[in-house]
């Protein structure tokens, strides 16, 4: 025994000697680098001349693109205008169905006004389609949810931002299935396309604003245009990822039928990936309706505005009450898209059927949608909520806030200024006080370790390209941030998902609540944090945390679940305890799965970390949101592009360290 | 053949690489020296172990896959020149297809499927159904023809695939492992009707198959392929009496020799002044004439399609392939 575990020590002593030499020579390198920081400056603080001046060009480019590029037969301002306008039309149409109703004008006087779908039709539509798609249960869920919205006066704006979603749709699942297809059948195309996808997934959502805004102004169609830009990407990927997924077998066979390309797309292999296409069709569901509510920066409306304008008022109750209609929204929204995707096919009928009887569905929301007009115009109550009967919880939210901040307000200030004076601050200053140029290699080195010659130059010129553009000190503080919020996130997240694999019912508990807390729009978050910590780091991080909390206990508990059982019982035979059997079996063989969690956990906390720039930070996030206000799309699409960059980096290193280690344990990656 | 720069090696080569030669350019041939002529109406089977390139040429038959050299003729057509168009046209009247996992497609009803391809011709809805109808009855599934795929069992999922491969009545019908994925049980069932439906349709059939057995049932010829190598082509009856390799012989060790040779395989010359009275046709498998044999003190004439007597079989032999006894070694 004693000789094998010494053989085995001094192999990986043999193994890792080179590196901890290496890597204690770099850090000496950085500490010299950091005190001779007065002697020579530019090692440690990337000097202001040597900025490219990247936000400047970028922005002189668009406004020459605005003002003076002109396409011959007509400029781009023009062409702008024409797509708004395009777009405009349906977005007007569902916005008539649903919310404001339509005027028609025949002539001079004589007008007629078609109501929009009473809330009586709109409740039970949805309730059908939850019927319709899994069970009344489900029919039951969205109904109550959509109901919710009336009873508690949110429905015209939920009406505003469901009619936005409703064209949003289709147009991204359409253009994502578009690119997707492209993709697909051309290698050259996914060469290009791919990394764009990757790029443009990494990017904060405010930063696909700030161009948009300047392209198309404020307003609804800005927001929509900027929705499906946000929404398309995971589309087109999945189409990818669904097609190539379809049986080798049923392209030879469609092939063999004699298909043209076009009939061997149409009519085999998107019908045969339906079911992966539908679950890119629920991820642009729910992506649209998060960024539809951010969008209501830049002129979206409806329930995202209610939150924004009440965040900007510390109105807690509106807020609370906005956020929780957005939250029922997006579970309605999630559990129907869902109950889609996991619809089973249909089954055979003996005998052919009338209409009705075989569309009952459709027969019962056509006489609903005619009965309740008809009868909306004789009575006004079914036809808009009456406003007598509605609820409201605002007062109640802002005594039960005032009761905490009364009660509790010592408590909560000390947690918080111990964690600001201990924790937050000095690991910001030390970050701070890092050597830019000894960051730049430190990353380059790590890429090195990991990936080999390739990985270190993508991940140094990354990091360069921050330096050079002249944010490295705002980086520095989103790194700071983000980095103490995944720690804390992964300190909370991994023993939960510990837990939850290794019983059964906590991992059903704990799959519902995050399944729930996935479908949240990141902008909902911040409202019980703003009501209880006020603005500052503080109240960011525990933002943070929370949003980015869901994927490292899922990857956790789905890594432990999937170590082999055989290993298991293996163990179990030798005689390992329970304790024994987790940390020597089951959390090594599932490390790389719960990293890749991490991974996923960093990528959301920078997600969310520029939402947080309304509560008021100073880093990347600050910056796109200063030039969202200001309309200056070099600025915002340059510190998009950094915090892009800091996602990357992390992500390469992390995805190349997880593949190694798999590879080693024999998984298939 | 799989590999960069494939098509410069062989021209390189001559056509003719050695297996250094591939081994040094990191080039693998899935399929090479393939020659072989399917006869109008035959059963030709194809048989070998998994990645021995049976799918592969096959599939190079079709032109699923491009061969890197080398010619395909079809009906006095080089397919291996023809155009993207005029592949669509005969594969869409004059080839078929039977798939391993059948390849059905999921979101269609089994009379759907079977008139896919009859629909993608452009054929009115209509027709291709009535067709579709025919052939579901041909193939025994009536009274299913609204059930979707995933509600059949795996036989009859197959008799779908083989019902909508025989939809555009082609003129050569290729089948890749049609019953592999079946249970032994239906495996046989299947092959009766296989055969059943080719007695009646008379198709030029590629069959391909890694089971040994099934070969020596359905075949009228096969072909052995190792290794991308076409070892042996011949009649079950050849490859069992005269097998080419050790390879072969290996499959055909096990092989119930009644149920291979016919009395032509072990007659004698006729003797003299034989006065045999009971005759034979010279196909007929041993197995067959047995019962006949066993009883007759004399043995049998052995006769030819004009019913001239050609040979003798006697008692003997008859019995040494009955027991095994292995005549020729």
């Amino acid at each position: 025994m004693s000789t094998a575990v010494a053989i085995r020590g001094f192999r990986v002593g043999l193994r890792y000697s080179p590196w901890l030499l290496t890597w204690s020579a770099a850090l000496a390198l950085t500490l010299v680098l950091y005190l001779l920081k007065d002697i020579w400056p530019t090692a440690w603080q990337y000097p202001r001349e040597w900025y490219i001046p990247l936000r400047f060009l970028i922005s002189d480019f668009m406004k020459w693109l605005i003002n003076d590029f002109d396409l011959g037969l007509f400029t781009f301002k023009e062409f702008t205008r024409s797509i708004a306008w395009l777009l405009n039309w349906p977005l007007a149409t569902a916005q008539g169905f649903l919310s404001s109703g339509f005027k028609l004008v025949f002539g001079e006087q004589a007008t007629v006004e078609i109501p929009r779908l009473s809330w009586i039709a709109v409740v039970a539509l949805v309730a059908i389609l939850g019927h319709y798609a899994k069970s009344w249960g489900l029919a039951l869920l969205v109904g109550a949810c959509f109901l919710y919205l009336a009873v508690f006066g949110r429905w015209d704006s939920a009406m505003v931002t469901l009619s936005s979603i409703i064209i949003v749709v289709p147009i991204g699942v359409a253009l994502g299935l578009f690119v997707g297809i492209i993709s697909f059948r051309s290698r050259r195309a996914a060469a290009i396309i791919m990394p764009i996808l990757d790029l443009m997934q990494t990017v904060p959502v405010f930063a696909y604003l700030v161009p948009v805004l300047f392209l198309f102004g404020f307003g609804p169609v800005a927001a929509m245009i900027a929705t499906i830009i946000y929404a398309t990407p995971p589309m087109a990927r999945c189409t990818v990822l669904s097609l190539g997924l379809v049986p080798a077998e049923l392209v030879d066979f469609g092939r063999m039928a004699g298909c043209t390309r076009r009939q061997l797309l149409w009519r085999v292999q998107i019908p045969s990936a339906r079911p992966t296409l539908m679950v890119g069709v629920n991820q642009v569901i729910m992506l649209s309706l998060n960024m539809v509510i951010i969008a209501s920066m830049i002129g979206a409306g409806g329930l995202g505005f209610d939150v924004l304008s009440s965040l900007k008022r510390l109105d807690i109750g509106a807020g609370v009450e906005a956020g929780l209609a957005i939250t029922l929204l997006a579970i309605a929204l999630d559990r129907l898209s869902q109950a889609f995707v996991s619809r089973p096919p249909p089954k055979h009928q003996e005998v052919p059927r009338n209409f009705v009887r075989q569309h009952p569905h459709l027969t019962v929301a056509m006489i609903l949608i005619v009965g309740t007009t008809l009868l909306g115009l004789l009575a006004q109550p079914l036809q808009a909520y009456p406003e007598s009967l509605m609820i409201t919880t605002g007062p109640f939210w802002t005594d039960l806030v005032s009761w905490i901040n009364i009660n509790f307000f010592d408590q909560l200030d000390a947690v918080k200024s111990w964690l600001l004076l201990n924790l937050l601050i000095p690991f910001k200053r030390f970050l701070l006080a890092l050597p830019w140029s000894a960051v730049v290699g430190l990353v380059a080195l790590a890429g090195y370790q990991l990936g080999g010659l390739r990985l270190a130059c993508i991940v140094g010129s990354l990091a360069l390209f921050i330096a050079v553009t002249g944010n490295w000190e705002k980086s520095m503080i989103s790194v700071y941030l983000c980095g103490i919020s995944v720690v804390i996130a992964s300190a909370i997240g991994l023993p939960i998902g510990i837990w939850a694999a290794r019983r059964e019912r906590v991992h059903k508990i704990v799959q519902v609540v995050i399944d729930t807390l996935q479908t949240l729009p990141s902008f909902v978050y911040l409202i019980p944090v703003v009501m209880l910590f006020r603005v500052g780091d503080f109240s960011a991080m525990i933002a943070i945390v929370a949003y980015a909390l869901v994927p490292t206990i899922r990857y956790t508990d789905h890594g432990i679940r999937q170590v082999p059982a055989p290993l298991i019982e293996a163990a179990q035979a030798f005689g390992c305890t329970r304790r024994q059997i987790l940390w020597r079996v089951q959390l090594p063989i599932a490390l790389p799965e719960i990293m890749l969690g991490i991974n996923q956990t960093i990528m959301m906390a920078l997600a969310m970390l520029v939402i947080t720039a309304l509560v008021g930070t100073r880093d990347l996030g600050q910056e796109v949101y200063i030039a969202l206000t200001k309309a200056d799309t070099g600025r915002g699409v340059v510190a998009g592009v950094c915090v892009a960059f800091i996602a990357i980096i992390a992500d390469r290193l992390i995805s190349a360290w997880a593949n190694r280690k798999k590879k080693e344990l024999g998984l298939a990656t | 053949m799989f590999g960069n720069n494939a098509e410069d090696f062989l021209a390189a080569h001559n056509f003719t690489p050695t297996d250094e030669q591939l081994a040094d350019a990191g080039l693998i041939a899935a399929v090479r020296n393939a020659n072989l002529a399917v006869v109008k109406g035959e059963i030709f089977v194809i048989m070998g172990l998994s990645g021995s390139g049976k799918s592969t040429l096959v599939r190079c038959m079709s032109r699923l896959i491009e061969p890197t050299a080398g010619r395909v003729i079809f009906d006095k057509h080089d397919l291996s020149q023809a155009s993207e168009k005029e592949l669509i046209e005969i594969r869409r009247h004059k080839m078929g297809m039977v798939f391993q996992h059948f390849a059905l497609l999921p979101h269609l009803t089994v009379l759907r499927n079977v008139a896919f391809p009859l629909e993608i011709q452009g054929i009115d809805r209509r027709t291709c159904e009535q067709r579709a109808q025919e052939i579901i009855e041909i193939v025994g599934l009536k009274g299913r023809e609204n059930y979707y795929p995933r509600e059949l069992s795996g036989g009859q999922q197959q008799r779908v695939g083989i019902a909508r491969s025989l939809a555009v009545e082609p003129e050569i019908w290729f089948l890749d492992e049609p019953f592999s994925a079946l249970d032994p049980l239906i495996r046989r069932e299947m092959q009766d009707e296989f055969l059943r439906l080719q007695n009646m349709l008379q198709k030029t059939i590629v069959f391909i198959t890694h089971d040994f057995d099934e070969a020596i049932r359905l075949a009228d010829r096969i072909a052995i392929m190792k290794d991308g190598d076409i070892i042996q082509i011949g009649s079950p009856e050849d490859l069992v009496i005269q097998p080419a390799t050790k390879y072969v012989a290996e499959f055909t060790k096990d092989i119930p020799r009644a149920k291979v040779l016919s009395a032509r395989a072990i007659m004698t010359p006729p003797k003299d002044g034989d006065t045999l009275t009971n005759s034979v046709p010279a196909d007929t498998k041993v197995q067959d004439l047995a019962a006949q044999l066993v009883d007759s003190q004399t043995g049998v004439a052995v006769t030819d399609e004009d019913g001239s007597t050609i040979g003798h079989l006697s008692r003997q032999s008859v019995i040494d392939v009955l027991v095994g006894k292995n005549n020729d070694s």
